[in-house]
């Protein structure tokens, strides 16, 4: 298939990585909520451009069940979720990162229920965070795209080897349209070679996978962090690989934007990023000085490029489109944690907005520049702020 | 691989697949599993989900099993089965059986939904449902399965009840009703209707059932020697059955000439030493209501 450009929304986007990436399974649930991803997926797999095993499960918790399973005989699996079917699916996060297998999972932030709100927010996937999946967040349809690929090749590195979870905002990206640049697939057969590992059962030479393990559970869990740990820089080399061929590059673990000579800088996720990318540009031409770091992933979490960060602004917002209720945005928590390492402290503040998919305007972003670059002059102020709310409730 | 019919413990393979367990002595289930094994062979991919013979065989580096093994998510021993056959046929893996064995509560509870995807699928995978009749791994509690008047610690026996009160699912039928290949029902006490019907299953080109009784000392309150006969004895006491169900028909496989005194399988296990006379006739008048049915409706 040659490379071409075509107008496809985020769902779709994914869809043709998928093609793509040649997975041998698909396993997928069409509810609780789905994308049309895997209707498109069914697609291709009818029309015979992409040869694999559809399994119509019947629940999340089967649909990445059944990626273990089939990842345990060696096959490269895809499955995707939302909101409450990833909550459902839980129980066996944690289960197929443990076994290490290089999953890879397309999640639409959908918020989560109750009250019930269909719209996008980040509360699902970041209450997975812990699950020992990797965890990256798109900006765009051609990040999106872009991603899946890279994904399989971060995920089923041999230095590497634990499942990856591809983040797009809930109708923001999944259900809107942009131009999305498809390679060639000489080019991603290149780029990402067939997934053989040693890591399955075999047939020829009986194994377990798995398993109980009680005196080496421990250890188990140690070399699960170390080897996510290397992961950041199999994140960086993907990326630049990626660059050298498609000519398109993310900075890997996180991306800086303007922050040469920052005094604040908004870290964001997700889709959000753009509009504060706009209004940096605007402020910047009003000779503000501000910046944008824009998260890729939360895990592994990039807690050196945080610290640099830090040690160099003199105020950090964090914009949490999410909210660990009884304290305060995962994000900033995740953020401040790395900061308390710098040499330097600057002043930091939550920005907890668009839950349940309330907006988050350019009005709100330059607010929020306007109050940090306050905070950096000395001024003292809140530290957890909700966003584009009455100010009855931001008490 | 399995490629004919075995009708006699004597055609069985000498290896052994599953050794060195820990499971409680007398226990029913691991022979379920073992014979199972023999008859399909080293090339074998097998799931459990969490029970007993996951947590006797499956602790590293100790592993009981000599085949392909996996503990599968506690729910998801279907969905796990279904992945494991799909990802074998996309990699073209050939002469090979996907196996399941989960207990009566892995099956009939929380097991229920990804059995029946996988029904629904027809994905060519065997799932053995070893039933002892309540959830002994830990530490006996009721199951879906657990018959009336069956003392477990969270149906105690006392004043007001008279243990379990429910009725036993009939998964055997509930499998059936999917239009599955082949659904079975066997006991570890009649080991070579049992072997035929595992070899059965391994014959088909899509989904297979068997749901085999055994029994647990532990849990029943019998003596460790006493397993295979206890087995032996629920099926000619009439509360358990020996059929299949194909071509869309239930057959009953025997058919005893008259049941064995219903009240000596039961005082024999102490789950139902306490049950009184008026129990009794209950649990008499649930399996003679059964057999009617069986009898006028199977083959």
């Amino acid at each position: 298939m040659p490379g071409k450009k075509i107008f496809i929304s985020g769902d779709e986007a994914v869809a043709e990585a998928v093609r793509m990436a040649r997975p041998h399974v698909i396993s997928a649930y069409p509810i609780t909520p789905q994308t049309v991803t895997v209707e498109r997926i069914s697609d291709f797999v009818e029309d015979g451009s992409l040869k694999s095993e559809y399994l119509h499960v019947e629940s999340e918790h089967s649909a990445m069940s059944a990626a273990i399973g089939a990842a345990a005989v060696g096959a490269r699996t895809f499955t995707a979720t939302s909101s409450q079917g990833l909550l459902y699916m839980a129980e066996t996060l944690p289960y197929a990162s443990g076994a290490r297998f290089p999953i890879v999972m397309m999640n639409a932030n959908r918020t989560v229920a109750t009250p019930w709100a269909l719209l996008s927010d980040h509360r699902d996937s970041l209450s997975q965070l812990d699950s020992g999946w990797m965890q990256v967040y798109c900006e765009d349809a051609q990040e999106a795209f872009d991603m899946i690929l890279q994904a399989y090749r971060i995920a089923e590195d041999p230095r590497v080897m634990s499942p990856v979870m591809v983040n797009l905002d809930g109708f923001i990206l999944t259900h809107t349209y942009e131009m999305v640049d498809l390679p060639d697939q000489e080019e991603v057969d290149a780029f990402l070679p067939p997934y053989r590992t040693e890591n399955r059962m075999d047939l020829e030479e009986p194994r377990t996978v798995c398993y109980a393990s009680l005196d080496e559970y421990m250890e188990f869990h140690m070399k699960q962090e170390f080897d996510m740990r290397k992961a950041r820089a199999v994140i960086a080399e993907v990326d630049r690989d990626f660059g050298i061929r498609f000519g398109r590059q993310y900075g890997g673990l996180l991306e800086k934007y303007r922050c040469e000579d920052a005094d604040a800088v908004i870290f964001t996720l997700g889709s959000v990023t753009g509009t504060v990318r706009s209004v940096i540009d605007s402020m910047r031409g009003n000779g503000y000085r501000v910046g944008l770091v824009k998260m890729r992933f939360v895990r592994p979490f990039p807690e050196d490029e945080v610290v640099d960060i830090a040690e160099k602004v003199k105020a950090i917002g964090v914009l949490d489109r999410d909210l660990s209720i009884g304290y305060e945005g995962i994000v900033f928590s995740n953020v401040s944690s790395s900061v308390l390492r710098a040499c330097s402290a600057p002043a930091m503040v939550n920005y907890i907005g668009g839950l349940g998919g309330r907006n988050i305007s350019k009005d709100n972003i330059q607010e929020m520049f306007l109050e940090l670059l306050r905070a950096a002059d000395g001024e003292k102020g809140k530290r957890v702020r909700f966003v584009n709310v009455g100010s009855e409730y931001d008490g | 691989m399995a490629d004919r019919l075995i009708t006699s413990a004597k055609e069985l393979s000498n290896s052994e697949y599953f050794y060195g367990h820990r499971a409680c002595a007398g226990c029913g289930g691991s022979l379920a599993l073992r014979l199972a094994m023999k008859v399909l062979g080293p090339r074998i991919f097998v799931a459990i989900p969490a029970n007993c013979m996951s947590a006797t065989s499956f602790l590293h580096p100790q592993v009981a099993f000599s085949v392909n093994c996996m503990i599968s998510p506690f729910p998801a021993t279907g969905a796990v089965l279904s992945g494991i056959e799909a990802g074998a046929r996309a990699l073209g893996l050939k002469d090979y059986h996907v196996v399941g064995f989960a207990g009566d509560g892995g099956t009939a509870d929380i097991g229920i939904q990804a059995l029946s995807g996988a029904i629904d699928r027809g994905d060519r995978v065997i799932y053995v449902c070893y039933d002892n009749e309540a959830y002994m791994n830990t530490g006996i509690q009721k199951s879906g399965l657990t018959p009336y008047g069956s003392k477990t610690t969270t149906t105690p026996a006392g004043k007001n009840f008279p243990g379990a009160t429910g009725r036993k699912k009939d998964m055997f039928e509930i499998v059936a009703a999917h239009g599955i290949e082949y659904a079975a029902t066997a006991s570890i006490g009649y080991p070579e209707d049992y072997l035929r019907k595992v070899s059965k299953a391994a014959l088909c080109q899509s989904t297979s059932y068997i749901h085999v009784l055994a029994p647990c000392s532990t849990g029943w309150g019998f003596p460790v020697e006493e397993t295979v006969e206890i087995a032996r004895e629920a099926v000619d006491c009439g509360l358990w059955y020996l059929a299949e169900y194909e071509n869309d028909e239930f057959v009953l496989n025997k058919m005893p000439k008259e049941f064995t005194p219903l009240e000596d399988y039961l005082l024999k296990q102490a789950r139902f030493r306490h049950l009184k006379e008026r129990d009794m006739e209950h649990i008499v008048h649930g399996r003679d209501k059964k057999w009617e049915k069986i009898l006028k409706n199977w083959k």
